[in-house]
């Protein structure tokens, strides 16, 4: 586990070489890859605060050194059946939009430059079926789905301010 | 040349410059009021003028300090010339016309962009026009035949003041200057000394001689003072007086080395006692002026750095004085030490939160200012009454406050207030008021910002959003506050014709986002005919609250203890239901509904019985309910987090406020009281 608890800075690598940098990890026998640019860091599992009112996929809340982050279940997110935590389940904390948010997973696996030439579309099979996905790529025989991360943090249900004030009053 | 003198010296000038600006509306908005400059407000202008022209040729701005130039120079004239006529409001419109360009100028020395020469061109030929237009054609040229090289006014001043015998001698003089300690750059400060001393005096030498290549002379000047020799028409006392007008400079020590020819004699034992009468009077002068410097601006980042670091420090206390190893020790020193610490830390954390604090009175004051031009512009009348100004909020959002704060302000001017005519057909004054008021109310803050204009006009609200699709459900089932809300959406704007404050559908919805952004919340009051108001309730994000800890199941919640009135186990015979299954209970002859924290989030519990748990009564906008809970943890000291940006958006979470930290890490819930009070009970 220790191997992977390290920091990934965005400055060590410079910008074109980033871009095709992934970190892949495992949700039940699928694995995913998410831009490394976009991550943060990778923590073992912090005790979570749950937050009434939340979406099921959304955990809670952690304190990650006085830093407070929703926590995401990609697992129920993806409508997999839910799982008990274990030594090797991690949050990997990406900052989206400018917005932290740490995502529940199996295990990670490792970092990976995988060219864009070996990127495909998803096939459309049916509307909205994979919105979360955005490319799937072939690795050395593996499959990696390649994670949009706008789409994981658009929780639909968020209609626009309209809606806000309206809940206000 | 500015960037030679790097960024620190570049940032002072642009915050200097812009507290003088500020200062100068305030003041040239009070005059027009008046109708008239008084003497004081004339002495003012022409001083920040003077500064501004002063500071500005030191970085090198010369379209600014020219613009400045000129503005000091009409003034002056006003001064000197106290029975002059002139048109108070065209001379307003001038200096107002000048502060702006002045503002954007230094917008764009911040964004790097090129300067507008041309705009100050036409501004410099629009004062002179108008010093020409009072001083009748005389007047001016006197001030150009002395002034065509860079000399501000003051010099002719003390050009005629010099007798004719002193005129045509010049004297040597040797100077010392000692710059106010703690005003920084003092090398640059002697240098722009210099600069100016080159209009009324001839063969400057001075020492430290490097002050502009060499940054060390700054230390040199502070312990040794500037010294500058120099050969000046100008008697002793004019000079003194010059210098006594240089910003900055702290004391002065003028000798007249070689003379004045015949006057070398009798002057020769002068200097020393006019040095000790000259420091005497300064000091006297300078009172005000010390105090001033006294103020220190400090980066908000630090700020916000310390109070996130006394937020810590009050986790780290709690850690340690209830530390699990400590429990069942008897430690009455510890007790009484650990106290103490205590103490010091409350202190600390109301010293760091009230440097946060800043009066709303200058971002009120900005108001002004739009409310004078546009009412100008649109041929309106309209007044605006400011209320508790001196209310304090956190500097965080003063800055979020402002922009919607003037927004409202144009809109209540462009759309609320009729015209005079219309106002009179209305039996209404023909003087149109808007009222900004704010006041605190427990951890909030109100901003009302109201008008006696037309009020909101339903029909054409709802016309309006039909036309632009953003009605969400039929009309007849909507709610006047439903509304009114409308005018808040994105691209939503009455008014038909766009004019140049407002109607281009962006505004309102920006006001909204601002708010919301800082956790705030609007309503919107409306009476057709009668006027509106825009109530804008601002909760202090950053805040260290008093929290009474609670448990639901196994989950830890906050509530405020401002909020609660009283904590108790019902008795079982006070409690009953009514034919809908809603608790209450009757306490002391009033009766209040029970609110079980359970079952509105969906917690699961094992208390469920309400003489098991315990119940709150909460307290907030005059109104109360019953809580129920399992039981009290204890009061504590919080500091308030807001929640995830990510969690603020799922509309679903509701009743927070936000979260805080405990003393062994784990998060507790703050729960918004507001919400305690209002929210359908499940």
């Amino acid at each position: 586990m220790s191997d992977v608890s390290k920091t990934f800075s965005g400055a060590e690598a410079s910008e074109d070489s980033l871009s095709s940098k992934f970190l892949t990890f495992k949700i039940d026998n699928e694995c995913y890859a998410i831009e490394i640019s976009f991550v943060i860091e990778i923590i073992n599992m912090l005790p979570i605060t749950p937050v009434p009112g939340l979406p099921a996929y959304v955990k809670g809340i952690v304190n990650l050194r006085g830093r407070i982050i929703p926590v995401m279940d990609l697992r129920i997110r993806f409508n997999k059946s839910e799982i008990a935590y274990n030594e090797r389940t991690c949050i990997v904390v990406a900052s989206i939009d400018g917005m932290d948010i740490g995502f529940i997973v199996d295990s990670v696996a490792e970092v990976l430059t995988i060219p864009e030439s070996d990127i495909v579309n998803p096939p459309a099979i049916k509307k909205d079926s994979n919105r979360f996905v955005k490319g799937i790529a072939k690795v050395k025989d593996e499959i990696k789905l390649i994670l949009d991360n706008q789409s994981l943090i658009d929780f639909r249900d968020i209609d626009d301010i309209a809606s806000a004030i309206q809940n206000e009053n | 040349m500015a960037e030679h003198y790097g960024d620190s010296l570049l940032e002072m000038f642009l915050f200097e410059t812009s507290q003088n600006t500020e200062q100068l509306e305030r003041i040239i908005l009070d005059t027009e009021k008046a109708g008239k400059f008084s003497e004081e407000a004339i002495n003012e202008i022409f001083r920040i003028m003077h500064t501004i022209k002063g500071s500005a040729a030191m970085m090198s701005f010369s379209n600014i300090s020219t613009v400045a130039h000129k503005a000091e120079d009409l003034f002056y004239f006003i001064r000197e010339n106290p029975s002059v006529e002139y048109d108070c409001s065209n001379i307003t419109d001038i200096i107002l016309s000048c502060m702006d360009y002045i503002n954007s100028e230094m917008e764009k020395i911040k964004n790097n962009e090129e300067a507008d020469i041309e705009g100050g061109e036409a501004l410099i030929q629009r004062v002179e026009r108008c010093l020409h237009e009072i001083s009748g054609g005389k007047g001016v040229s006197r001030n150009k035949n002395t002034g065509t090289e860079s000399k501000s006014a003051e010099k002719a001043a003390d050009g005629e003041k010099v007798s004719k015998d002193e005129k045509s001698e010049k004297h040597s003089y040797q100077l010392t200057v000692f710059f106010e300690e703690g005003c920084g750059m003092e090398n640059i400060r002697a240098f722009s000394i210099v600069r100016d001393m080159e209009d009324f005096a001839d063969h400057i030498r001075f020492q430290p001689e490097d002050i502009v290549e060499n940054n060390d002379t700054v230390f040199e000047i502070r312990k040794n003072g500037f010294k500058i020799f120099f050969d000046s028409a100008k008697t002793y006392q004019d000079i003194i007086e010059i210098f006594e007008k240089t910003p900055f400079v702290g004391s002065i020590n003028l000798i007249e080395t070689a003379k004045a020819e015949r006057n070398q004699t009798q002057k020769g034992a002068k200097p020393e006692v006019k040095n000790g009468q000259k420091n005497g009077n300064k000091a006297d002068k300078n009172d005000e002026h010390q105090s001033v410097q006294s103020l220190i601006s400090v980066n908000v980042s630090k700020l916000d750095k310390l109070m996130d670091m006394v937020g810590e420090l009050v986790i780290a206390e709690s850690m340690v004085v209830e530390n699990p190893d400590l429990s069942g020790l008897e430690l009455p020193n510890f007790q009484r030490e650990a106290q103490q610490l205590h103490k010091i830390i409350n202190e600390m954390q109301d010293l760091v939160m009230s440097l946060r604090l800043v009066p709303l009175a200058s971002t009120f004051q900005k108001t002004h200012r739009i409310v004078r031009d546009m009412t100008k512009k649109l041929g309106k009348e309209a007044e605006i009454r400011i209320i508790g100004e001196e209310t304090e909020v956190d500097k965080n959002i003063i800055e979020h406050l402002s922009d919607p704060l003037l927004h409202l302000v144009r809109n209540c001017i462009d759309h609320g207030i009729e015209s005079e005519e219309e106002r009179i057909a209305a039996g209404k004054p023909p003087v149109g008021t808007i009222t900004i008021e704010a006041y605190n109310a427990g951890s909030n803050v109100y901003v009302v910002v109201r008008d006696d204009g037309r009020g909101i006009d339903k029909n054409k609200v709802l016309e309006k959003a039909k036309r632009q699709n953003l009605l969400k459900k039929p009309e007849s089932e909507m709610t006047d506050k439903e509304i009114y809300n409308l005018i808040f959406l994105p691209g939503f704007s009455t008014n038909e014709t766009v004019s140049e404050y407002s109607g281009r559908g962006v505004g309102m919805d920006v006001v909204l986002k601002n708010i919301l952004a800082i956790g705030g919340s609007l309503t919107v009051e409306s009476e057709e005919g009668k006027g509106m108001a825009v109530i804008m309730k601002i909760p202090l994000t950053v805040a260290i609250i008093e929290g009474m800890g609670i448990l639901v199941g196994n989950r830890r919640f906050t509530i405020p203890i401002s909020a609660m009135k009283e904590s108790f186990k019902p008795d079982p015979k006070d409690i009953f239901t009514d034919i809908y299954g809603n608790e209450m209970i009757m306490l002391r002859g009033e009766c209040y509904a029970i609110m079980r924290l359970h079952k509105q989030w969906g917690i699961e519990t094992e208390v469920t019985n309400l003489s098991d748990g315990i119940l709150i009564l909460v307290e907030q906008d005059d109104k109360r309910r019953c809580i129920f809970a399992d039981k009290l943890i204890g009061e504590h000291q919080v500091v308030v987090k807001t929640l995830p940006e990510l969690i603020k958006r799922i509309k679903t979470v509701e009743g927070l406020s936000g979260c805080t930290l405990l003393g062994d890490g784990s998060i507790s819930l703050i729960i918004d009281a507001g919400w305690l009070v209002n929210t359908d009970i499940k």
